[in-house]
Order: C-alpha cells, then structure tokens, then sequence
C-alpha cells in the first residue's frame, strides 16, 4: 500500500531525514515513535506530498507521490501536527469545503454525518471552529482526515490534547479503522504504540533505528531486569548480599530513603527472577524486604540502548 | 478551484476585510459622485474613474494581503496542499474570489451610471473604457499582490510589498522622460507603462492589444506564484 524508498530530506546542511527505507500493507496499523524533532513529521509531510524528498522515493497504491500527486493524495487521508482548520468557518462549513476540496464522490449529507457521528463532533456541528476546545479542534481535524473514506490515514500525533476518555475512545477507533485502511500513526508515547499498532518503526535524529512488531519490542526491551528493592538492613552487606544471587549483573546503591534501610537498584540478566531468591536470603539474615518494584523502561532507555548498545543498527 | 473560490470568497465576509473593502470604495467614489457630477454638475465620471485608480492602487494590497500568508500561518496550506487538487486550482480559485470581490466594488460605479442616464446620454464607450480599464489594472494589482503573499507568513509584509509593487509600477514611466536620450530604454519603458496603456481605456479606446498585455501580466504573476508554492516543497 506504502512503499518508502531510501527518503532523505536536508534543509541546507541538516538533515532531517536519513535513508529510511519501509513498506506498509493493506490493513496493517504502523506506529511511528521517536522523541520530539526525530523526524517524525518531516517524514509524514513527505508521505502526504506537502514536502518533496531531497533524495528517494514514496508510493501510495502504486501511484508516485511526485509522478501522480493527485492520484496519490486521493488515497489519503491526513492529519497534521496541527489540525488544518479555519478559524473561520463552522464546522459545518469546514467539512463542507474539505468534502468539495477532496472531491469527494460519496453521497455528501449521509457522509459528513457518519463521520461525525464517529467523532462525536454532532453537538459542535454549526459552532465556528475558533470557539472550540484542543480536544473538538483533533477532532474536526481527524473527521476532515476520513473523508473521502481514502484507504491510507495519516495521523500525526492524533491524541494530543483529548482527556483521557477520549484518548481511548480515538485508540479503539484507530483499531477499527484499520480492519480497512492502512494507518500510520505517530506518538511519542509508548503505551499509546503498545496499545494500537501492529508494527513500529522508531526514528531517532532521522534515522531509523527500529522496524519491528511490537510484541517483539517490547520482548527486547522487556522491563523485568531492572529492580529497585529497600532492604531494612545496614548498605554495605545488603548490597554484598544481594551481588551473590545469581543472574544478578549490577548492584547500585540509590541511597536511604527511610532510616536504617537503604535502596539498591539492582540489574540483572534477561529473563533472571530474582525475587523469590532475593526474600528467601534476606529473611535468613532478618533484614525485612520493604519495597520491590520492577523499573518501567522509559521510551528514552529503549533509544539509548538502541542507539549506543547496537550502535544504530536495524 | 471552485471549492477554495467559494471558500475565499466567503471569507472576505466572515472576516470583515470583504466589507471594509467594499465600504472605502463606495465611500470613495460615492464622495467624487457628489463632488464631480452632483455638486459639479459634469456628465461624465472620468474624473470619478481617474479619483478612483488610485483609490484601487491603495486598497488592493489589503485585500490580497492574506490569501496566501494566512494559510501558511495557520497552517491550513497542509490541507490544500495534501488535497488531491492541483496548485494551478488553488491560485485561480484565491485569484478569482478576490477578483470578483473587486467588481463588486467597482459595480458600484454602474449605479451612477445609471444616475446620469436619467437625465443625459453619457457616453458609454469612455464609460466602458473606464470600467474595464480599471477592472484590468485590479486584476494586475490583485495577481501581484496573490504573488507577494505567497512569499510571506506575514499580512503586513505582503500589504506593504504589494502596495510598494505596484506603486513602482504605475509610477515607473515617468522616467521615460528622463531616459529619453536613450531612445531603446525609452520605448521599452512605455511598451511596458501601465499608465500609457490604462489611459487608452479612458478615452473610450477599448483594443486588444492593451487587454492580452494586462491579462498576460496577471497570467505570469498568477504563473509565478504557482511556482512559489511548488518550490517551497523543496526547501
């Protein structure tokens, strides 16, 4: 359906983008992720033909985004950073427009009140867009994105600004909407990945870094091997003892938060449970197990490991 | 093209640039109306008409002055832009919607017309010249100051570019006069002087060749505003 060809873009000596290289197929739901400035919308504006690669290819349903634009930009739907609205205009008349602009050919009433019976966008409906919050703003800006019903969306950070409700409420309907379309979605929170995408691609500084399925992500970048345990005992022989479990790799004392315990971060091999060794020592000596907590890895651990243990390689 | 001219062209009115335009030019002209022929006593509205150009020369710059740039700062260009529509339809659609708001304003001059008709025949050949004439040189303006806005996020900046164009275009075949020695300068100065050619059109001459100039110059601004917009992909 997509198909990404080596896209380089440089602004003067920067280069935003670098030699990425994928392809999505019919109904599949890619997550893209990457800190603030990695690339992310650089490389939606070039998929949606608003920017031109300075090098490489992009194919929409197998028409060239420069060769075909408008057969190509007929198959997209796309959201920006920042929704595309006029201020102006209610939301009425915005859809209204975007239906005529997009050349739509579906019936245009029945249309435009699926799309906002889908957004929940019915009560804001002949209000002007510039007295309506950020989280009817993402979704005026999303329903424009589905009209046209085009087999491509391109949804750039789709859930900034909604509440939490809503936020599940555009998840599960990203879900639904990849049964028929192909979506590629960008965030820079992984939970939101996690819970939507099939597949990611992760983007640090233009590069990518990582194309995978997200269960093999997170398999790779599990988070079990990182614990942070307080030991109601003295530091110095708590942090021997727990150096002499096996599967353990590194002992860091985090200080005392309590008086007389300490806190050890403790990392260990892949796949090594320590915890049940770990009470069983400790109640031997009698030092009470406080705390133990397994230490979620952070979007920013999984690219320092990505970039500096594997050296960026794919 | 037709959905962003409707767009545009509603918008003048949802934001009141549409209605100040049309108000100084009705109050403009409505003030020569009453200076030159009521109060005057003439039959004719050429001097209405030459009070008018410049009114035009002033007023233009505003209307044009957020076609492009407002787009671009609200961000709105990434929707037209990711519309399976091609630029040359949304120049023209921004262009005309402007254009006919210009007439519009203009129209307002037919209505005095009329006024006069109730009581002399005027003659309607120097009217005609006069309406068309003016309505050429809106188009230009109107074209050039599409171009300018296309450059910049700002609305001052494209006013002011716009109204500095065009004040350098209209002004510029005074120094035909001051080149006259070099007599190749000097003709290609007045082939291009927007003033010789606006000012057969108010004696009623109404020819081709004065009309295809106009319109190929709004054609090239139009033309190289489509080529901003193309390029600033590749930036």
């Amino acid at each position: 359906m997509i198909e990404v060809n080596h896209l380089t873009k440089r602004y003067g000596t920067h280069c935003a983008v670098k030699d990425i290289s994928f392809a999505v197929g019919e109904g599949e739901i890619l997550g893209f992720l990457g800190p603030n400035g990695a690339g992310k919308s650089t490389t939606m504006n070039i998929l949606t033909g608003y920017l031109s690669a300075t090098e490489g290819t992009v194919t929409i349903n197998g028409h060239d985004i420069l060769e075909e634009p408008n057969a190509a930009k007929a198959n997209i739907g796309y959201l920006p950073e920042i929704p595309p609205l006029y201020l102006d205009m209610t939301v009425r008349e915005y859809l209204d427009f975007m239906y005529d602009l997009k050349k739509c050919a579906l019936p245009r009433v029945k249309h435009i009140t699926e799309i906002c019976k889908v957004m929940k966008i019915e009560d804001v409906y002949g209000r002007l867009i510039k007295n309506l919050s950020k989280g009817y703003r993402q979704r005026v800006g999303m329903a424009q994105a589905l009209i046209g019903n085009p087999p491509v969306l391109i949804l750039d950070e789709p859930t900034v600004g909604l509440d939490p409700k809503q936020i599940i409420e555009i998840r599960s309907l990203i879900k639904t909407l990849g049964k028929h379309h192909t979506v590629i979605l960008s965030s820079h929170i992984l939970s939101e990945i996690e819970a939507v995408c099939d597949r990611v691609i992760i983007i640090n500084k233009g590069e990518l870094v990582a194309d995978d399925s997200a269960e093999n992500l997170s398999a790779q970048f599990s988070d079990d091997h990182r614990l942070l345990v307080r030991i109601a005992g003295p530091a110095k022989e708590s942090t021997a003892l727990v150096k002499g479990i096996g599967g353990v790799i590194s002992v860091t004392d985090a200080g005392s938060k309590e008086v007389g315990t300490v806190d050890l971060l403790v990392e260990t091999a892949p796949n090594a449970d320590i915890r049940r060794d770990l009470f069983e020592r400790l109640a031997q000596r009698g030092w009470p197990l406080l705390y133990s907590k397994t230490q979620a890895m952070s979007l920013e651990d999984i690219f320092i490991d990505l970039t500096q243990k594997k050296g960026g390689a794919r | 093209m037709g959905a962003i001219f409707r767009r545009e062209f509603k918008s003048f009115f949802t934001n009141p640039i549409g209605y100040v335009v049309l108000a100084v030019m009705f109050c403009a002209s409505g003030l020569f109306f009453f200076m030159y022929n009521m109060a005057g006593g003439m039959s004719s509205l050429s001097y209405l008409y030459s009070n008018l150009f410049t009114i035009v020369l002033l007023i233009i710059p505003f209307l044009t002055m957020r076609l492009f740039s407002e787009e671009k700062r609200q961000k709105t260009d990434q929707a037209l832009l990711t519309a399976p529509t091609g630029l040359t339809g949304i120049v023209l659609g921004k262009f005309f919607a402007a254009l006919l708001l210009f007439v519009l304003s203009l129209s307002i001059t037919l209505v005095y017309a009329l006024v006069i008709a109730m009581k002399v025949t005027p003659d309607w050949m120097v009217l005609a010249g006069n309406f068309v004439g003016l309505l050429l040189v809106g188009g230009l303006v109107i074209a050039i100051g599409l171009m300018i806005s296309s450059l910049t996020e700002s609305q001052v900046i494209a006013a002011l570019g716009t109204l500095a164009v065009s004040v350098i275009l209209m002004s510029v075949d005074m120094l035909s006069s001051i080149f006259a020695s070099i007599t190749w300068l000097a003709d290609a100065i007045n082939f291009l002087s927007i003033n010789n050619r606006h000012s057969n059109f108010t004696v009623g001459l109404i020819e081709y060749d004065n009309i295809i100039f106009f319109l190929s110059l709004q054609a090239l601004f139009i033309f190289i505003t489509v080529r901003v917009l193309d390029s600033k992909r590749w930036k």
